[in-house]
């Protein structure tokens, strides 16, 4: 990993949040224009384990997991459902702690939630009693790390890119499910974070709607190239949007293949009728298809309801 | 901020009409009101189903019919011992249950987010939570130098335990998501406490209200009629109908008993528009 001293010419609203040094790798470095990415910071998970319940009836849900989530890149990780995937972002954003293992950003381990690692959750996560706008707003407002008028003319600017600019009234009960997601997506993006993680964000829009966001997010990702975490259980969805792809185990879960989407960006719809983009998905789904055979010799509900019951009692 | 909350008054949502006319076109209201008259007439109908038909009609036959409730009512209404009795009751209800309020719903949320404080409280409070606030009445003369504070404290009782348990089953069903969010976004305990778990527990809060509203009603009159109408505590319209009754006057029984379901209702109004005006994300569903 080479350390490269933030360029004077990257965009004065991502100088402000750089510290100085950060973190590139060589691979990513070849993709992305250096100043865009030279100031963002990759995250890196080293053997990270973790499991859930007494000894008796315990059940690793991560094993030895190790992967790098490269800056400026579109990570996306699919495995088969029940695999984890919710784990390793409650432990990426911090929710969560690893048994062993290390979790780091910008080579400080992550430790608790914070600002720099934005989760857009599965379910519409807005907060009820607050307008769209009081939504956006939240995360900046408490913290008071920007003045008023900065706070204001930075959310006026998201939604304007978000398209919700006659909603930032409304509560987030009076919008449909893809207005809630895009909101969802500006509220996190005010935060600056060096690392956006989206769990199945686009999980129960309908199949029109989802194409929509799924573009719409292409579009603010390939202009920002803000680093993100892809959760999904979708293959073409990971495919479309992702640079590399990361296929999990069946459970406990550790990185069973990494896939580089080749394809070109600006990514277009079109693109996943390329015969490229069907190798990749070939490849995909076998290695997904004898993931999820294992799953059905070895059945993992149960602990999907120790998962589900810990995450609840913490 | 403020602006962004203030354009939200313009977005052409209804058509603007006089208050007046809206109520007029209003069909709930006509539906209640039609109601009201079918039942009076009903009521009095059958109560005088003796003298207008010859025959009895069973249990309705027995109640003075409405024309004699309103006569009665309208003699009432010209002594000032009635109102005196609508003040006392209102005054003894809204201060056991403010005082619920202001106890209980802290108590609540206290439970809810502190597991010590929990694993602490809970457990006397279930034992005391049972416990019907009138059995508590002769406790309650012993622990309290006045009727009236002895009084007071058998409403407080009545509204506390609903209170708090709606509060701690409130918070508790709060979206751990939302919390999540909120720590993400860097916020403290305080934050998350003053953001999150209060605004997420308001609707409990509410709900907690208008039926520690009712219980507090109950006992009020309950308390009333044991207490009786001495020189510390006179009247309130418990004592109002328990006295009727030992005057043997039964129209003017049957006055305190819409006199008090007159007052629960402007009582749990009260409560549903301060909830309303205070939930402004809850009107749209």
């Amino acid at each position: 990993m080479a350390k490269k001293p933030t360029k004077p010419k990257a965009k004065a609203r991502t100088a402000r949040k750089a510290n100085g040094k950060a973190r590139a790798s060589r691979k990513a470095a070849g993709k992305a224009s250096a100043a865009q990415i030279a100031d963002q910071s990759g995250l890196v998970l080293r053997d990270v384990c973790r499991g859930y319940g007494e000894e008796w009836e315990r059940e690793e849900v991560l094993t030895d997991l190790s992967l790098d989530i490269l800056p400026g890149q579109l990570t996306a990780v699919v495995g088969p459902s029940g695999c984890g995937k919710s784990t390793l972002v409650n432990l990426v954003a911090g929710f969560d702690h690893p048994d062993s293992g290390q979790i780091l950003i910008d080579g400080k381990p992550v430790t608790k939630p914070g600002k720099d690692r934005m989760v857009v959750f599965q379910e519409s996560a807005l907060i009820p009693w607050q307008t769209a706008y009081q939504n956006v707003v939240f995360g900046p407002k408490l913290r008071g790390d920007m003045s008023p008028d900065q706070i204001k003319a930075e959310a006026d600017k998201l939604f304007e890119t978000v398209g919700l600019v006659e909603f930032k009234d409304k509560y987030p009960i009076q919008l449909s499910g893809g207005m809630q997601r895009r909101a969802e997506l500006a509220r996190a993006m005010i935060n600056q974070p060096k690392l956006m993680i989206m769990d199945e964000p686009f999980r129960g829009l309908d199949a029109m709607s989802r194409e929509l966001m799924q573009e719409f997010f292409l579009r603010i990702f390939e202009e920002s190239r803000r680093t993100q975490l892809f959760v999904t259980s979708e293959i073409e969805e990971a495919i479309f949007l992702a640079d590399r792809l990361v296929i999990l185990s069946n459970k406990p879960a550790h990185v069973r293949a990494i896939i580089d989407i080749e394809l070109d960006r600006p990514r277009e719809f079109h693109m996943l009728s390329s015969t490229k983009a069907y190798e990749y998905k070939r490849a995909a789904m076998e290695i997904l298809h004898e993931e999820a055979l294992r799953n059905f010799k070895s059945s993992g509900t149960q602990s999907d309801f120790v998962e589900a019951f810990s995450a609840r009692n913490e | 901020m403020t602006d962004a909350v203030q354009s939200s008054h313009d977005t052409p949502f209804v058509v603007k009409r006089s208050r007046f006319r809206k109520l007029l076109d209003n069909k709930t209201l006509w539906r209640g009101v039609a109601a009201l008259v079918l039942f009076i007439l009903f009521w009095e109908v059958c109560s005088q189903a003796k003298p207008w038909f010859g025959f009895q009609v069973p249990w309705i036959g027995k109640i003075p019919p409405p024309s004699d409730v309103f006569t009665s009512w309208a003699d009432v209404v010209q002594r000032p011992g009635y109102w005196e009795s609508w003040y006392l009751s209102f005054f003894r209800v809204f201060f056991g249950f403010l005082i619920a309020q202001i106890i209980g719903i802290p108590f609540g949320l206290a439970l809810a987010v502190n597991k010590y404080f929990r694993d602490i409280f809970f457990p006397p409070f279930e034992i005391l939570r049972p416990i019907p606030p009138l059995a508590w009445v002769p406790a309650s003369i012993i622990f309290w130098p006045t009727t009236e504070l002895s009084i007071a404290f058998v409403t407080f009782l009545g509204a506390f335990f609903t209170i708090v348990i709606n509060v701690l089953g409130g918070a508790r069903t709060i979206d751990i998501q939302y919390l999540r969010a909120a720590q993400s976004m860097g916020a403290s305990q305080w934050d998350l406490f003053r953001k999150i778990i209060l605004p997420g527990t308001l609707p409990s809060i509410f709900t907690g209200a208008a039926v520690g509203m009712g219980i507090t009603w109950e006992v009020v009159l309950a308390a009333e009629m044991i207490s009786g109408g001495g020189q510390q505590s006179g009247g309130g319209l418990g004592f109002f109908i328990w006295s009727s009754y030992m005057g043997g006057s039964m129209p003017q029984v049957i006055v305190g008993m819409i006199s008090i379901g007159i007052a629960g209702y402007i009582s749990s109004s009260l409560i549903r528009y301060v909830g309303y005006v205070s939930m402004p994300w809850r009107r749209l569903f």
